[in-house]
């Protein structure tokens, strides 16, 4: 028998293009978790005043919570159609490493759900009267933010595989362990507006988001065969 | 294939619950034997498969791997199983061929377009190969199952009900893919209701009884 | 040399768990009974809070335990995975319950120093939302384990959140605390105010060493009560039962 290639690369890439192939072959999915966004940020104006000021302070806060929201909203999928059926256990099977294979699951889940985030928060940020070097920051810290979001997310969508309680279970696994990336993506804009540099803010989503590709795949892959047990 | 191929079961035993599946299963095979599992619904046959697979870990009793205990999910293993379960392991977006070639992608032995499409020829499923898997019948779906073992090749086959949804073709094909494999000293166990289309002398057997 | 692998089995740990959970239990009621004393009369009166401060003696204590016990379930959780025993599993499940009562009291005691203190029953500090956070934390592994039906698969589970949940915390005590300083500078610290009289100090230790051993007789015997739940119809219990309702303990 040869020796199967286990380089992660080569898994990785694997996922990647399955898991796009798929989603793309399923363009209802695709689009609901950016209408969500859109829309969940377009509602709160309503409920507050739309006085430009209290939009500004408010604009931050709203844009990155909602991208939390819609994060947990896109995150059941990732997993949930692979476990049932039958070709999760087939990659956990398999001689490629598990890592590697959720962490290309995991990338075509930003790609599909994080990424058009990053891409339409500038243009709903100009809802919130934020001004040009605001909203460069808020695309900035969103994109090192939402594949945080994405990895972290994943231990919770493979942790609740197969376990009662679905969306909402996720979301309590989940939310606490989002807080520091609310904190600094958050606050990396209000600092700018503050007329402050959010160097130290984007640099510790940067090194957090080093830390979590390399680490939390592990993670993920263990939660994912404790969940095939 | 290894032609020193040999899969021991000691002892093994899992739990449903706080109830007993099945305990004290043991057996012995090389490469070129076949076992057959069977016994009525919720006895655990499925469980057993799933155990030996490396897929969960037996309540009590190991799995021995050419003489080396195996935990679930170990390497070795991982690398001579292709297992079957009650799942098709499709993807519904995907064609026949494109499921087929990330299959064997997975598996570290990629297909030219060649090969892969030669294997859905053989089981009469080439005119509908770039047709989405949603659109295929369940007897269909499992022919794809079947080209799929003839493209495989990984020395333990573990098939769960490889019988399902097969007509009378498709049985004989099943057949001639498990004595070729069988003659390459392979090694297969499969549950199955119905018998399998395999002489009875290289067949062993196993039943699990009544769930307690 | 005790051999812990035999003491690793709910089988042999389940009348220890008792006896050890019973001594705790006196040892916590003696030490909470000197620590409240030292708290009620023995610590002066504040200068500037007057006697609401006294709080303070619940409040402390209980946000320390609410922080080591997740760590300690963690470390429980570590050895369940790495070592696949049943009881470490037990015993992380058991922690669970009194680390988010713990943060619980941390919080509600906090919020009645809050109120006469400064006005507010809640000013968004940094140990108070840190805390906030680890109560999530810590219901979110007591309801994933209710969500699992199959017990082994739910220790696991819990095992992996827990350890996850365990790294964040530093994260998460951090960016919390960099997010108050930024929006709340140095007007409210739960930990500036009072000044500490060598007295208070002591009073805060004994209580937080009563809060400790309380903590360690209530795991325990919930520990029991999770092997007798969980290793019912084993037949070793039955006759537990029967040789503790002889009177020979």
């Amino acid at each position: 028998m040869s020796d199967v290639d286990a380089s992660p690369s080569t898994a990785i890439v694997w996922a990647l293009a399955r898991d796009v192939r798929v989603a793309l072959r399923s363009k209802g999915e695709l689009g609901v978790q950016l209408l969500f966004y859109v829309i969940v940020v377009s509602l709160f104006p309503l409920a507050t005043s739309p006085s430009r000021e209290l939009l500004a302070t408010l604009g931050p806060g709203v844009l990155w919570t909602t991208a939390l929201l819609a994060s947990l909203l896109s995150l059941p999928r990732l997993f949930a159609a692979d476990f049932g059926d039958g070709t999760l256990e087939q990659m956990a099977l398999s001689p490629r490493p598990l890592a590697a294979l959720v962490s290309g699951k995991i990338a075509a889940h930003w790609l599909t759900t994080g990424l058009p985030v990053v891409v339409m928060a500038p243009l709903l940020g100009a809802q919130y009267a934020l001004v040009a070097p605001v909203l460069g920051t808020l695309t900035l810290s969103l994109l090192l933010g939402t594949p945080i979001l994405s990895l972290l997310g994943a231990v919770g969508a493979a942790l609740t595989l197969g376990a009662r309680g679905g969306g909402s279970l996720l979301a309590l696994l989940v939310l606490p362990l989002y807080a520091p990336v609310l904190i600094f993506g958050a606050g990396a804009v209000d600092a700018v507006r503050a007329g402050l540099s959010a160097t130290p803010h984007l640099s510790l989503l940067g090194a957090g988001l080093l830390i979590a590709l390399v680490a939390v795949p592990f993670a993920v892959a263990a939660a994912v065969r404790i969940a095939l047990d | 294939m290894a032609a020193d191929l040999l899969l021991e079961a000691r002892g093994l035993a899992a739990q449903r619950g706080r109830a007993t599946l099945f305990s004290g299963v043991d057996f012995s095979l090389r490469g070129g034997e076949a076992l057959v599992v069977q016994g009525p619904n919720g006895s655990g046959k499925t469980t057993l498969l799933r155990i030996v697979a490396g897929l969960t870990m037996p309540s009590a009793g190991e799995v021995r791997l050419r003489g080396d205990a195996m935990r679930a999910f170990d390497a070795p293993l991982r690398n001579v199983v292709a297992f079957n379960g009650h799942a098709p392991a499709l993807k519904d977006e995907l064609s026949a061929f494109e499921n087929l070639d990330a299959w064997t992608s997975l598996q570290g032995s990629p297909m030219s377009r060649d090969q892969i499409a030669a294997s859905l020829d053989n089981v009469a499923l080439s005119r509908r190969q770039r047709l989405p898997v949603r659109v295929l019948s369940q007897g269909q779906r499992r022919r794809i199952g079947l080209a799929r073992l003839a493209l495989c090749d990984r020395a333990l086959w573990i098939l769960d009900e490889p019988l399902t949804a097969l007509d009378a073709e498709a049985i004989g094909m099943l057949g001639a893919l498990l004595a070729r494999h069988l003659a390459a000293s392979g090694i297969c166990i499969a549950a199955s209701h119905q018998p399998l289309p395999l002489e009875d002398s290289r067949m062993k057997r196993l039943s699990l009884g009544e769930p307690s | 040399m005790i051999n812990w692998f035999r003491l690793s089995s709910p089988v042999s740990f389940y009348p220890i768990a008792g006896a050890w959970s019973y001594a705790f239990a006196v040892l916590a009621a003696l030490l909470a009974g000197v620590g409240l004393v030292v708290a009620l009369w023995i610590a002066p009166t504040d200068a500037t809070q007057g006697d609401a401060y006294r709080i303070i003696f619940i409040h402390v204590p209980t946000a320390w335990m609410a922080m080591f016990i997740y760590v300690v379930m963690a470390g429980w959780s570590a050895l369940a995975l790495g070592f696949n025993t049943r009881l470490s599993a037990m015993m992380a499940q058991a922690l669970a319950p009194t680390g988010a009562l713990m943060a619980a009291l941390a919080l509600w005691t906090g919020a009645f120093w809050g109120r006469p203190t400064w006005g507010t029953y809640w000013a968004w500090d940094a140990r108070m939302t840190s805390t906030l956070i680890l109560l999530f934390l810590y219901l979110g592994v007591i309801a994933l384990r209710s969500a699992i039906e199959d017990p082994r698969r739910a220790d696991r589970a819990c095992a992996v959140l827990a350890i996850v949940g365990a790294v964040n915390v530093p994260i998460i005590y951090f960016s919390v605390q960099w997010w108050n300083t930024l929006h709340q500078g140095s007007s409210i610290s739960l930990t500036a105010a009072p000044k500490m009289a060598m007295t208070m100090l002591a009073g805060i230790l004994i209580m937080t060493a009563a809060a400790w051993c309380y903590a360690i007789s209530v795991v325990l015997a919930r520990v029991q009560s999770i092997i007798v739940e969980r290793e019912r119809g084993a037949g070793w219990l039955e006759s537990l039962i029967d040789w503790r309702a002889e009177g020979t303990t």
